[in-house]
């Protein structure tokens, strides 16, 4: 388990006061002057050697992305976008970053800027985390007003504004181009990548756009060094991360643990374990809607990181951890989310566009079991011929847990066809 | 609740509202103002409840938009109300996590306590009722937002209670209707537990 003295996050719970001076007696705000004054490429190498990947979900590493960006600023200004659209049902961690430690996010908006060469940083709240954006932007008028960020930051002669922009209400936005078009004023629908925002992104110009969590952590880890970081967790799976406990748990929570912590410990340590015992675990979703469900026997020994998670096909994502003890429905389970992506899809590619809504009504069908046996091969046919074909990974999302569901529970499809055709003959 | 509701001939901002939206304008680069969109969506939203054709208008007259651009957006996020709701817009998230937690049962608790389904606004003008997709607050599950407050760790019984005390005209407490402390596990800390756990040791 993780040492208290190695948690990044401590006010997540908001039992502590989260203005600036409740934030600057946590270490907050400590030295960020002489951070700055260690020059940018200090900064990306260290954040490069702390090995962080990104805590949106893809698990790209954010030193790497922010050296990306040009290393002049030309014509074009730099921009930083901070992603805080946290809408992946079973996560809810950034939600107590930006309420409960707003400070953290801010230090970090600015040393990213800096890194980055950005004077201007927005960050892209969910329209729903009202209370959460009024601390956000409490928390930057605080900081403007100490000098902390502004037309000359902590004192390091580099200018840094930060802006709040709500969203209002379109999962789609949490995809980083998306997220940059509904910034620009217009539908939140994704770009075709290349360009990268690095290099074509907000207005146009270079972007760098990063989660919450990842901005959130990089102060700590510049304060403490890279190593400190890096030394947490497993090689390439490096730090601390905050884990979102969902579902049939009896305490769920958000709780701050180590990379590469087992699921089960990470459950039974601070979630108070599955509901009725782990013996009573059907399944768990490890991260996120997106990443395929896992059965309980790989449930009992899988390790919480992205390589692990990779290597049992499914993922880390946000490390929304979403628990199913054997009352539930599991058909039902994943139908939910079918829904939930054909509601979400914006409509772009024809075959996210027409393939969530088609795979919707296919799951709701199976969920009573009205359906054909080679049915079942058919959904999962039509998965594959969404996957990868959309511009964004939204598409992907909704195939791979249905695809999930076929590989670990295709029996349970296959009986409640059967039996729904057994009392069809019946009657 | 018909079909097309009933167009206002006109909007305008408040003189408050106004000087808001030169602010959130101003967030934004010289002539890039249509950033400023959906604020302005939200803040037309906030002073009439719902964001008519008039508005959409005004807004792109602001905004150096064509009217079917601010549509479009209006159109596209699902937080701007096209038409009326009731004063408490009921979001009921019925998402995985929340379905996993009793959902159902505070779906079921909205419609007995309100007489109203999905997409109605009770005969009193007072309630509409939408369901939400995740609303992000996953392990307080089940939740619903109502208007700009959610309330958390939700059961059949405080889904009544927090209506009946809306209805009241009375203010209940948001967040966690089982009084724990926001995403902390029930019944207390497993981390942080030691009083100088709170100091970052840098």
């Amino acid at each position: 388990m993780l040492r208290d003295r190695d948690r990044i996050f401590t006010n997540l719970y908001g039992f502590h006061d989260w203005r600036l001076k409740g934030a600057q007696a946590r270490g907050d705000w400590s030295g960020t002057r002489e951070l700055l004054a260690k020059g940018r490429d200090w900064v990306i190498e260290e954040m490069k050697s702390s090995g962080l990947r990104g805590r949106g979900g893809a698990g790209f590493p954010t030193g790497v992305k922010w050296s990306f960006m040009p290393k002049v600023e030309g014509e074009r200004p730099h921009y930083l976008v901070i992603n805080a659209d946290e809408g992946e049902p079973g996560t809810c961690k950034d939600r107590d970053i930006i309420r409960h430690e707003p400070h953290k996010l801010v230090e970090g908006a600015l040393i990213a800027g800096f890194a980055i060469g950005a004077r201007v940083g927005y960050i892209y709240i969910r329209g729903e985390f009202v209370a959460e954006a009024q601390n956000l932007q409490a928390a930057i008028d605080e900081a403007r007003a100490a000098g902390l960020i502004g037309p000359n930051a902590c004192g390091s002669g580099w200018p840094f504004e930060l802006y709040v922009h709500r969203g209002a209400g379109a999962y789609i936005c949490g995809e980083e181009s998306a997220l940059i078009e509904s910034l620009e004023g217009k539908k939140g629908q994704p770009r075709l990548k290349p360009p990268f925002p690095a290099g074509v992104g907000l207005y146009g110009c270079p972007t760098t756009v990063n989660n919450v969590e990842s901005i959130a952590v990089a102060p700590t880890i510049l304060r403490r060094g890279g190593a400190w970081f890096a030394a947490l967790g497993r090689p390439k799976n490096s730090g601390t991360k905050v884990f979102c406990i969902s579902g049939h748990v009896n305490n769920p929570c958000n709780v701050e643990e180590e990379m590469g912590i087992p699921l089960r410990e990470l459950i039974e340590t601070h979630a108070g374990g599955v509901r009725g015992g782990w013996d009573n675990l059907l399944a768990v979703i490890p991260g996120g809607s997106s990443v395929p469900v896992l059965t309980k026997d790989i449930c009992d020994t899988v390790l919480m990181d992205f390589d692990s998670l990779r290597d049992v096909r499914s993922g880390l994502g946000t490390a929304a951890v979403i628990v199913m003890d054997k009352s539930t429905d599991i058909v039902r389970a994943i139908a939910r989310l079918s829904k939930f992506y054909a509601h979400e899809s914006c409509g772009q590619c024809t075959p996210c566009r027409e393939g969530t809504g088609w795979l919707a009504r296919i799951m709701a069908r199976m969920v009573t079991g009205d359906a054909e046996p080679h049915e079942i091969e058919r959904l999962d046919q039509l998965t594959r011929q969404i996957e990868g074909h959309t511009i964004c990974a939204l598409g992907d999302a909704a195939a791979w847990p249905i695809q999930g569901l076929i590989r670990a529970f295709r029996p349970e499809l296959e009986r409640r066809i059967a039996e729904r055709q057994s009392r069809g003959r019946a009657a | 609740m018909s079909d097309s509701p009933a167009e206002p001939a006109a909007f305008a901002f408040t003189a408050e509202s106004a000087e808001q939206a030169r602010a959130f304008i101003a967030r934004y680069p010289i002539g890039r103002q249509q950033s400023a969109v959906m604020p302005l969506l939200d803040l037309a939203q906030r002073q009439e409840g719902w964001v008519s054709r008039a508005a959409i208008e005004a807004i792109a007259d602001m905004l150096g938009m064509a009217p079917i651009q601010v549509e479009e957006v209006a159109t596209f996020y699902t937080m701007y109300n096209r038409r009326p709701v009731g004063r408490f817009h009921v979001q009921i998230c019925t998402n995985l996590p929340c379905m996993l937690r009793g959902s159902d049962a505070v779906l079921d608790s909205v419609r007995e306590t309100l007489g109203i389904g999905i997409g109605e606004t009770t005969a009193d003008g007072l309630f509409t009722l939408s369901e939400a997709e995740c609303l992000g607050a996953c392990v307080n599950a089940p939740v619903i937002q109502i208007n700009d407050d959610y309330y958390e760790d939700l059961d059949a019984a405080s889904t009544r209670a927090v209506l009946e005390a809306l209805g009241r005209g009375e203010t209940p407490k948001t967040g966690s209707q089982t009084g724990r402390q926001t995403s902390c596990p029930a019944g207390g800390p497993t981390t942080l537990t030691s009083p100088a756990a709170a100091t970052e040791r840098a």
